[in-house]
């Protein structure tokens, strides 16, 4: 079984479009959503949810407030502004550090673990599909992306390919969602910021000794970034998969929820995906 | 002399594992008697500092080495000051991997790779 | 007044719309708080002259004092202290600087020297001003608090909040007086929005939606908002122009009067629904 995970650095470049074309095209194959933050894969792909799990991934301050003798003590030693004068914890600042209930004279806080999303296990036409989806304002996004990948290679058994789409970002959570890895492929844009962040996100790859390649979408935007975009690929021996040009009608195929694979207007989009697949296989063989 | 090897799998057939801190499964073999068992990395599922909670693992075993693929700066810290020898292993089987450990002919790591930070 | 910008899903167009109202509005200031990719200035293109650290406090221990009993390996909630053969090791790159590792310490041992996770960068006349997380630091919202301490406490302010509805964002946005969620008419779009909506709702703060790459052809955002009753702010039109200009580091208002004005309209019905 070989392991694709799909990244992008910047957000809103076209990667869960990417990972849901393939998801249409591919076959014998596994897939995870592992953009916990903003997952949107489950939109565009018709599923069916066997199994919701709560996941509890961070710990946050309780106070018992028939316990509390209001001595503020807490709520001096905070540093993270979490407890209010009226000594009540705000779950959405609070981080979980224990300060309070050292110095609290009358243990009237404890912590808790805290419930921090959902993981989703599905079934895509006879497919598993796992996916997940963070609590508002909650911490340990890292934790479920883990979840997430853990889940799947449970259910996995004969398939030929795990389809991971990757969290945007550089920081913790792309590592947890690249970690494994065969190959990762990182789905940038034509645009200064896409140049740079596919820089940055190609460096934690490359440190992880996992192998990159890049697909550029819409490289016609701006000629002059897609040049630098190769140079900086070419220097770096990545490969480059795929080329998607600027295509207004993929914003629309999305809208009616399809992917590009099943509109007949985007053949050439299609072919593109197409033409990405056979050289990712080609480049991991 | 006792072990440690980052497993992707629960006996010696498995295939290493590259990560150390979120490693799934520590395989702990004792090179004399060539018994080995499995224990569950706890730390890889800790929110941050997985690395060192993992060294510390390492270290309670009695492990005089551990084989893996990349340690961070923070588990590398642990490590060396429990003074416990860093081996690069290869992709392949743990037993393979204890087998060219037995013959020195595993790399020893020296430096960290880069930090990650933990997670969020 | 306060205006903070954000989004659920990254790449709707957030930093374009921030910009575009810092550009739009004299006097005021852009706070860029997307501290892990602050790209504002690709826009503004402001002249960074000034410079403060950002620290956060970590723990030191005092051998002398130090019994190795391990009250504070116990404290620590983020596993940033081991005590291996009675010696404490602190690792500074994951430590939450909460302190709890100081009250813990039964001998008194453990103090907190400052150390530089990121800085704060503005220019002379103080139009401009981003946070800028070092490489390999964990901790966002003390970039972000610090920066808030030293924003404008008069005047107006336009805040480019990070992406998504995380801690950080809570931090960025909760003491504005409005919020911008912008977003696009995809369902990924929709989907996020509802997230970002969700979370500004909890912290009982105004808002409305501006749709970044408007089109005809979907209109889910437009009829959500509606039965919502949500007020849908402005439309900026999917177009290629936008773009591609847009790929260089050109705002709409920087080349279109057109899209100035409708900034600045834009502007004019915030202020309504602030008073």
């Amino acid at each position: 079984m070989k392991q694709f995970v799909f990244i992008s650095g910047k957000g809103g470049t076209g990667k869960s479009t990417v990972v849901a074309s393939l998801a249409k095209y591919v076959s014998n194959k596994a897939l995870a959503d592992a953009d916990v933050d903003a997952p949107n894969l489950h939109i565009l792909l018709e599923h069916e949810v066997v199994e919701k799990t709560p996941f509890q991934g961070a710990k946050i301050a309780k106070i018992d407030q028939s316990k509390c003798i209001h001595c503020h003590k807490g709520y001096e030693v905070c540093r993270f502004d979490a407890i209010s004068k009226d000594d009540v914890i705000n779950p959405l600042k609070c981080e979980g550090c224990g300060a309070c209930l050292l110095v609290c004279p009358v243990n009237a806080i404890t912590l808790h673990e805290e419930l921090t999303g959902h993981v989703y296990q599905s079934n895509l036409n006879g497919e598993h599909f796992t996916h997940a989806l963070l609590a508002i304002g909650a911490e340990g996004s890292g934790k479920l992306v883990t979840e997430v990948k853990k889940k799947v290679k449970e259910l996995i058994n004969k398939e030929d390919y795990l389809l991971v789409d990757g969290s945007p970002g550089i920081g913790c959570v792309v590592i947890a969602s690249i970690t494994g890895a065969d190959a990762c492929v990182i789905v940038t844009e034509a645009t200064k910021s896409g140049l740079s962040d596919l820089k940055r996100v190609q460096q934690v790859a490359d440190h992880f000794g996992i192998k990159t390649l890049v697909c550029i979408n819409k490289y016609d935007l701006n000629n002059d970034v897609t040049k630098r975009i190769e140079e900086y690929c070419k220097s770096q021996n990545v490969a480059i998969i795929g080329k998607i040009p600027f295509e207004p009608l993929i914003m629309k195929a999305l809208q009616q929820l399809k992917t590009p694979m099943e509109d007949d207007r985007l053949e050439h989009i299609k072919n593109e995906i197409i033409s990405l697949w056979d050289n990712l296989i080609k480049e991991t063989k | 002399m006792k072990i440690a090897i980052t497993s992707t799998g629960t006996d010696i057939k498995s295939l290493l594992e590259k990560k150390f801190g979120r490693a799934e499964f520590f395989i702990i073999a004792d090179t004399e008697s060539n018994e080995y068992k499995v224990i569950d990395n706890k730390a890889a599922m800790e929110a941050g500092g997985a690395g060192i909670q993992a060294g510390q693992t390492i270290i309670n075993e009695s492990a005089i080495a551990l084989i893996t693929g990349n340690v961070g700066p923070n588990a590398l810290r642990v490590l060396t000051s429990g003074d416990v020898a860093i081996y690069r292993g290869q992709s392949v089987s743990i037993e393979e991997n204890i087998t060219l450990y037995k013959k020195g002919e595993l790399q020893q790591i020296n430096t960290a790779g880069e930090a990650h930070f933990g997670m969020k | 007044m306060k205006i903070a910008v954000l989004s659920g899903k990254g790449g709707t167009g957030k930093t374009t719309i921030s910009a575009s109202l810092a550009y739009s509005l004299r006097n005021s200031q852009y706070v860029d708080c997307d501290v892990e990719e602050p790209n504002g200035n690709i826009f503004l293109k402001a002249s960074l002259t000034e410079r403060e650290v950002v620290t956060v406090l970590n723990p030191v221990v005092n051998d002398d004092l130090c019994t190795g009993c391990g009250a504070c390996q116990q404290a620590c909630q983020f596993n940033a202290i081991v005590v291996i053969n009675k010696k404490v090791m602190i690792f500074d790159n994951i430590c939450h600087s909460c302190g709890a590792c100081k009250i813990a310490c039964p001998t008194g041992a453990i103090s907190e020297v400052p150390r530089e996770i990121g800085v704060i960068e503005s220019n002379s006349s103080n139009t401009f001003m981003q946070g800028k997380l070092n490489l390999n630091e964990p901790l966002t919202v003390p970039v972000i608090l610090q920066l808030k301490r030293k924003m404008n406490k008069h005047g107006n302010v336009i805040i480019d909040s990070a992406p998504g509805a995380s801690c950080t964002v809570v931090s960025t946005i909760e003491d504005s007086d409005y919020c911008v969620l912008v977003t696009e008419p995809t369902p990924f779009g929709l989907h996020d929005l509802k997230i970002a909506i969700d979370l500004v709702k909890q912290l009982k703060l105004p808002f409305g939606v501006v749709i970044n790459k408007a089109m005809d052809s979907d209109k889910s955002i437009q009829s959500f908002c509606k039965k919502e009753n949500i007020d849908v702010l402005m439309e900026l039109p999917y177009s290629k122009e936008i773009a591609q200009n847009y790929s260089k580091g050109i705002l709409p208002v920087q080349y279109s009067k057109h899209y100035k004005d409708e900034f600045i309209k834009l502007l004019a019905t915030i202020k309504e629904r602030i008073i």
